[in-house]
């Protein structure tokens, strides 16, 4: 397999969260000075939400497959989510998401294996070497992201029930509480919230299983405790808080392409050629930066990926 | 703007039907025009400080979007008020939250057009052409010019108020326009586009129950 971006990033270079917030703080806390002299106020600050330090995760391996690119800061990963189990809107997961409790957690890997099991959350964690791996995070809304995850490969997390020759898929289930996920209260998508991959794409070595972000224990905004990151498809196929894993011989109906599927096909690769009606998705904005950039094939994975989907129409197979 | 003189009323207090005289409505003048400038001046102190949150031209974007729709319902909630209240120096206030919902629309496809798009003639004109809700938006906004360019004394003098009026009915146009705009924007909860829409619907509804009361009261009178 031929790897594009090689770790030319020493961890080193890596700027810690700890230095990053103080940073951004300082930005902060000038911006406010700046805008209360003016108005002559001191408002509170409502857009940020304070999110909660994790326990950090360590040691991490680092990963051939991060990118190099400037990173996403903390605040802006945790405070701008996706998580529609919390809320529509993209402030709701980090307002609702401490709720949800992420201890005792469980993972039941079940349908075509050899040995279903119910893993727990914390034997997870030492099924492989954590790993950092710094991914490009590609919206369908058209924006992105760059996000320092840490986890396993999928792989390593999928072999422990030794899939049956019949398996051709797999499908994720997430976490459904209406107590502690006021989202959930409405049928927005038919709940609870369900992905899918074939089997190769799952087993794909960029696919992982992730369990934190800079370093730390995942956010619950984020996904927590784990959730699937497959870095060149749409962010909306990367489920999150998983509680079940199930291998399938029919392709999984995932809940968006359930709720429209006009609009959110199975493959949902990043594919700047294939439109999406909302949404152009020949460009994207990278968050923090002001210019729109073309978006990539495959979101720059296409090396690694690209062979998976050989001979088909992806127009079609969108 | 032309207050009406109301002969035997002293300035200070109000005047029959619990109209305000002169320089009452001049002060609620001044305090609607206010109110209407109140969120854009919020909006840029939450730039300022560095608070529009991670993607600040999406949110821009909401915020002049949302403003625009809410001015045109307030606009289109004069009539029906009147007709609820028989405050009829309402009327008077139309044209200032006409105004401002054109304002907040110049605002709202400044910021798609040169935050969002960057002036980029082709993306802009496939989206134009592309994207329903784009479409819709841009219809919305360009019956909204012919709209403000005849909002002053001198235009509706020049076109005669019966034409003047049958103009300014595209206003129901840009109404139901800028709902759906919203509506095929959302990606799947339609809560707030929703409650514009119940808002527009129930403003129709009142214009029409008080079209058909006129009507009978009218009939009556002449049988």
């Amino acid at each position: 397999m031929l790897i594009k971006h090689p770790a030319d990033v020493a961890p080193s270079d890596i700027t810690p969260r700890a230095v990053f917030d103080a940073r951004r703080d300082f930005m902060r806390s000038s911006a406010i000075g700046i805008g209360a002299a003016l108005l002559g106020a001191g408002l509170p600050d409502k857009a940020h939400a304070v999110a909660a330090r994790g326990k950090t995760l360590g040691p991490l391996v680092k990963s051939p497959y991060s990118t190099d690119e400037k990173l996403n800061d903390f605040d802006d990963i945790t405070s701008y989510c996706n998580f529609y189990e919390f809320g529509t809107d993209k402030s709701d997961p980090a307002r609702h998401a401490h709720r949800m409790a992420t201890r005792p957690w469980t993972v039941s890997i079940e349908g075509l294996v050899h040995k279903p099991k119910t893993l727990d959350i914390d034997d997870i964690l030492k099924v492989a070497p954590l790993e950092e791996r710094i991914y490009r995070l590609r919206c369908v809304e058209a924006w992105s992201m760059v996000v320092p995850w840490v986890g396993i490969p999928m792989s390593a997390l999928l072999r422990q029930v030794e899939p049956l020759g019949g398996a051709k898929y797999v499908e994720f289930v997430t976490h459904l509480d209406p107590k502690e996920m006021p989202g959930t209260r409405r049928q927005v998508l038919d709940w609870p919230y369900v992905e899918g991959l074939r089997l190769d794409e799952a087993m794909h070595p960029l696919t992982i299983a992730a369990l934190g972000l800079y370093g730390e224990v995942m956010p619950n905004q984020n996904g927590a405790p784990i959730r699937l990151i497959v870095p060149w498809k749409y962010g909306f196929k990367s489920a999150k808080s998983i509680v079940r894993i199930r291998f399938t011989d029919k392709e999984p109906l995932s809940s968006w392409t359930k709720s429209n599927g006009r609009e959110y096909g199975f493959y949902s690769n990043v594919n700047p050629e294939v439109d999406h009606p909302r949404w152009s998705q020949e460009r994207e904005r990278r968050i923090g930066e002001f210019i729109k950039r073309k978006t990539l094939k495959f979101n720059g994975y296409g090396d690694q990926v690209a062979s998976l989907y050989t001979g088909m129409d992806l127009k079609k197979h969108f | 703007m032309q207050a009406r003189a109301q002969p035997g009323v002293g300035t200070r207090s109000a005047t029959r039907n619990g109209a305000p005289d002169k320089r009452q409505f001049a002060w609620i003048w001044r305090a609607v025009w206010l109110a209407c400038l109140l969120p854009l001046l919020l909006l840029v102190a939450d730039a300022l400080r560095d608070a529009l949150g991670a993607n600040p031209i999406e949110f821009i974007t909401r915020a002049t979007g949302d403003w625009t729709l809410r001015m045109l319902l307030l606009t289109l909630a004069v009539t029906p008020l009147r007709h609820l209240t028989g405050w009829h120096w309402l009327v008077r206030l139309r044209r200032t939250l006409g105004l401002y919902a054109f304002f907040y629309g110049c605002l709202h496809l400044t910021t798609y057009l040169w935050l969002d798009q960057f002036f980029d003639a082709g993306s802009i004109i496939k989206d134009i052409i592309k994207r329903p809700f784009i479409t819709t938006g841009f219809a919305a906004f360009t019956l909204m010019l012919p709209l403000a360019a005849t909002s002053t004394n001198g235009m509706i003098r020049r076109l005669g108020g019966r034409l003047w009026q049958r103009l300014h009915r595209l206003v129901y146009a840009v109404g139901v326009l800028g709902v759906a705009h919203y509506w095929w924007l959302v990606k799947k909860d339609i809560t707030e586009p929703l409650i514009y829409a119940t808002i527009l619907a129930a403003l129709f509804a009142l214009r029409i129950w008080h079209a058909r009361r006129m009507h009978r009261t009218l009939h009556a009178q002449t049988a």
